[in-house]
């Protein structure tokens, strides 16, 4: 076995009664990496991270933690932590009780628990909060409480399921950054759960897209960007068209159709609707034999017409041959 | 290629076998946890009541207790005109009682629900005091206040209401007001309960959607608040039937419950067989109105039961 | 919305009827006249016949005794019956893959519904048919009738509640808590000591405070369960009732009803001290 890998997936398999949940996952991850699962809910996504933690046992398959088999090892055993997508603090113990949990069950004496726990307030910019109790805490307070919590255990590996999924979208920018410092200075590997591909493209050192229980392509974000394998990634990451050429499927980004003008724009396609979001306008086509295409530019306003007919195309390299699922 | 799919299929059952020894462990550690209430309920609950269906179809011995032999003549004997006037009876006290604890009850929770915290607290508060002091002690100052020449008497006469004392002891009102004064807090705390968790923004969109006050009651806030209303009903119709004791102690012996039945039978006529057949008459009645309550409410627990 | 005052008003009125009798009662039991009709001046003579009234406070012993007692058998059958059905069902939601344990699961689940149908019998059926039914089987079994029948028969209607408070508490515990404990390596007995219990506490309380009042109140079975030798307070009040007028039941109401407004106004103080304190 390769030491280089911390955790190693290999065919795992779990069905609740007769909906397969996960069809065979095999994944291997690097020590110190940053590995983002991302996926649709109910792909599989929190699954994998609940047989990985030990509360869910799976139906087939290994698991392998440095080297260990831990496939059958309670989740009290196993040297893996994990940050709840509802926090879970514990709502009878202030934030020094709660992050010193699993010293005490440790047995690490008293005065070197307050102070892990102390540096780890100090870590999570939480110094001073040791006293006050769950509820007294903010969002994204609880948030970090719940890292520290995990984190203090010094785990091979940390888990965490859309963790800030609760947060708004200032607030989550700002521990997207955070999450990745602390990644950094702990060395610590990260095993992160998101729907949202724009933080999986921003912390994750390799993304890996799952879909219907099944790993469809692993890779570093800007592999699964500029070459997904498959249609259903070109579709959730970015968005990209999904093109029918006889037998062959191509992607094609939204911001890579061209038209008006550039002289790959050979082909003629009817504007459906025109539509602002995001800080992107897109514009809807369609195309003579029936095929969707979408294309987005920045601005607000392009000078096509909904109903006009106009040159449409693209560049050969921007059209990238995938498999249909 | 062969060897590793074998190794493999060895590993998968090994892993099966794994898995199923954690579950199988979980599941023996529940039944241990399952163990009391199981030996319990069966031992004290379940079997005592089935005896009781036994014994209904039994004949009493000659002296006391009970002879083995089948019969129907305790069923049989419940269809005598005086037994069905006094099932009657009982079921129009607590019909009544019934009606009247809902009338009184349902807009005391309503109201409660709508107060804020404070006052919800304090009103809690002021329910549960006399629901904790003795049920039977707080007849008896229904007792003070009825007895001829009693509290009730001196205020009436004194404002000049009435000439002479009403004699309200020992009379069906005086039955009834003591029916609904025990058992109205399990109303309005039912009512309450659910009122409580209603989502009162529903109320002002109906409101937003042009309903008017009595119609955004009636099509939102009592659907919603059904079961509580019913369980409500469920939990003094039920007992409102067996409660001799008020019955005996505000009624005198002129008002008789199916309860005061079965309770002479037990220690006056020492007719086990016969007891038994009237409880398990209440007692179908009863199963019957739970389990309309469930179909109607959908729900299997009854709203702020406790 | 508007707050008017009419509901107030209704809730207050319907409030203060609900007084008058227990403050008649406690206003007569400082009468001086054995008639319950007339007031004829201020003493304590009933409350000084009550403390010497060596049976009532026998009375008094048992009731007290019996509600603890039965209580206690409560929180244990209760509390463990409510963990063990909440853990069946959520055994079988997860459920197991092999169609075999998933069938003796379902069966399982089907068995602790009845069960626990059957356990929350005693308090929805009428009081007086548990009377019958437990005179009878007493009997048959021939057991001796006195402090043992009483809390075997208490017992029953003090587990409903005990079981139907933790089990909604559980219901509604998020289920994050037990699994972070685990993740954080607490064995499954740390988890319950640590996590569980706290957890659902304030529910088994509640569930005892209940089964407690109803176990002290009980007339209706106390009287077909007791034995010759054991009286229980409310069975001795109902006798005492019957007979005829006793001015020192208004002064034993009296007692009682103070110790109800301490304890229940201690307590409530005692909430909002802690609660004070945790936001400090």
């Amino acid at each position: 076995m390769n030491n280089n890998y911390i955790l190693e997936l290999k065919g795992v398999r779990k069905a609740f009664g007769d909906t397969e949940v996960l069809k065979g996952i095999d994944l291997k991850i690097a020590k110190g990496e940053f590995i983002t699962l991302l996926g649709a809910s109910g792909c599989g996504k929190t699954t994998t991270l609940r047989i990985i933690a030990g509360l869910e046992t799976s139906d087939a398959g290994q698991i392998f933690l440095d080297g260990q088999d831990i496939t059958s090892l309670e989740p009290n055993k196993r040297s893996v932590n994990t940050v709840f997508q509802s926090y879970a603090l514990f709502p009878h113990m202030n934030v020094a009780d709660n992050i010193g949990y699993g010293l005490k069950l440790k047995r690490m004496p008293k005065d070197l628990i307050a102070k892990k726990v102390q540096e780890m307030l100090q870590l999570v910019q939480l110094s001073g909060y040791e006293k006050r109790m769950p509820e007294q805490l903010s969002g994204g307070q609880r948030q970090r409480v719940a890292i520290a919590r995990a984190v203090v255990n010094e785990p091979k590996v940390l888990l965490l399921d859309e963790p800030l999924g609760a947060l708004d979208l200032k607030l989550r920018r700002q521990m997207q950054l955070e999450l990745k410092r602390l990644q950094k200075q702990l060395g610590i590997t990260f095993i992160y759960i998101t729907h949202d591909q724009e933080e999986a493209i921003n912390m994750s050192d390799r993304i890996a897209v799952m879909n219907h229980g099944v790993l469809e392509q692993v890779g570093t974000p800007n592999e699964i960007y500029y070459q997904p394998r498959t249609s259903y990634v070109a579709g959730f990451v970015g968005n990209a068209n999904i093109l029918r050429c006889g037998g062959e499927f191509y992607a094609i980004r939204t911001e890579n159709i061209l038209m008006n003008g550039e002289p790959e724009c050979n082909r003629e396609a009817v504007v459906l609707e025109k539509s602002f979001a995001g800080g992107q306008l897109r514009i809807l086509f369609e195309l003579p034999d029936a095929q969707q295409l979408t294309a987005s530019r920045y601005g607000i306003d392009a000078d096509v017409q909904v109903g006009s007919r106009v040159m449409i195309g693209w560049k050969k390299e921007n059209a990238i041959p995938v498999a249909e699922e | 290629m062969m060897d590793e799919a074998c190794e493999n299929k060895a590993k998968c059952k090994e892993e099966k076998v794994k898995c199923c020894m954690r579950s199988r462990a979980k599941s023996r550690s529940n039944w241990m946890l399952l163990a009391p209430i199981y030996v319990f309920t069966i031992l004290f609950v379940g079997l005592p009541i089935l005896y009781m269906f036994l014994l209904s179809f039994l004949s009493r011995a000659k002296v006391w207790g009970v002879d083995f032999t089948f019969t129907l003549d305790n069923y049989k004997r419940i269809l005598e005109p005086m037994y069905i006037d006094m099932l009657r009876e009982s079921f129009q006290l607590a019909v009544l009682s019934t009606s009247i604890i809902t009338l009184l009850g349902y807009p005391y929770g309503y109201f409660m629900a709508r107060m804020n915290a404070v006052w919800k607290k304090r009103m809690m508060l002021l329910i549960m005091i006399p629901f904790w002091t003795s049920s039977l002690i707080r007849l008896y100052g229904w007792i003070i206040m009825f007895r001829s020449n009693g509290v009730l008497d001196k205020v009436l006469m004194g404002i000049g209401l009435t000439q002479k004392p009403l004699k309200l002891l020992y009379t069906y009102p005086a039955v009834v007001v003591g029916m609904v004064y025990a058992l109205l807090p399990f109303m309005i705390l039912s009512v309450y309960s659910s009122a409580e968790k209603m989502d009162w923004t529903l109320v002002e969109a109906s409101r937003d959607l042009g309903a008017s006050a009595f119609k955004a009651f009636w099509t939102v806030t009592f659907k919603l608040t059904l079961p509580g209303l019913l369980s409500g009903v469920v939990l003094t119709f039920i007992p409102s039937m067996g409660l001799f004791f008020i019955a005996d102690i505000l009624g005198g012996n002129k008002i008789v419950l199916v309860g005061s039945v079965i309770q002479e039978q037990l220690t006056k006529g020492r007719n086990l067989p016969f007891a038994a057949a009237l409880s398990a008459v209440l007692m179908v009645l009863t199963s019957l109105m739970i389990r309309l309550y469930r179909k109607v409410t959908r729900t299997t627990e009854l709203e702020g039961l406790v | 919305m508007k707050t008017r005052k009419w509901p107030f008003i209704y809730v207050g009125v319907i409030t203060v009827i609900t007084y008058i009798p227990i403050i008649m009662t406690v206003i007569y039991s400082f009468n001086v006249s054995k008639l319950t009709s007339v007031w004829e001046g201020f003493s304590l003579k009933w409350y000084e016949e009550l403390f010497r009234d060596r049976d009532l406070k026998e009375a008094l012993m048992n009731s007290l005794i019996l509600a603890a007692l039965s209580c206690s058998c409560a929180v244990l059958i209760g509390t463990t019956g409510a963990l063990g059905m909440y853990r069946a069902k959520r055994q079988s939601v997860a459920g197991g893959r092999t169609a075999g344990t998933l069938g003796v699961k379902a069966g399982g689940g089907r068995l602790n519904d009845v069960i626990a149908y059957v356990a929350m019998l005693p308090i929805m059926i009428p009081e007086i048919i548990l009377g019958m039914v437990f005179l009878s089987i007493f009997s048959l079994m021939g057991l001796p009738f006195g402090m043992v029948t009483l809390v075997i028969a208490h017992t029953t209607f003090c587990v409903p509640y005990v079981y139907s408070m933790v089990k909604a508490r559980l219901v509604g515990l998020d289920k994050s808590l037990e699994e972070a404990a685990l993740d954080l390596g607490a064995s499954p007995v740390r988890v319950f000591f640590d996590i569980t219990l706290p957890q659902i506490m304030p529910a088994i309380l509640s569930g005892v405070m209940l089964a407690f009042a109803m176990s002290f109140d009980d007339v209706v079975i106390s009287i077909f369960v007791t034995g010759p030798k054991v009286n229980t307070l409310p069975v001795k009040i109902y006798t005492k009732l019957k007979t005829g007028v006793t001015p020192e039941i208004n002064a034993l109401a009296t007692v009682m009803l103070s110790i109800t407004v301490t304890l229940i106004l201690a307590s409530s103080v005692v909430g909002k001290i802690r609660v004070r304190n945790v936001y400090k």
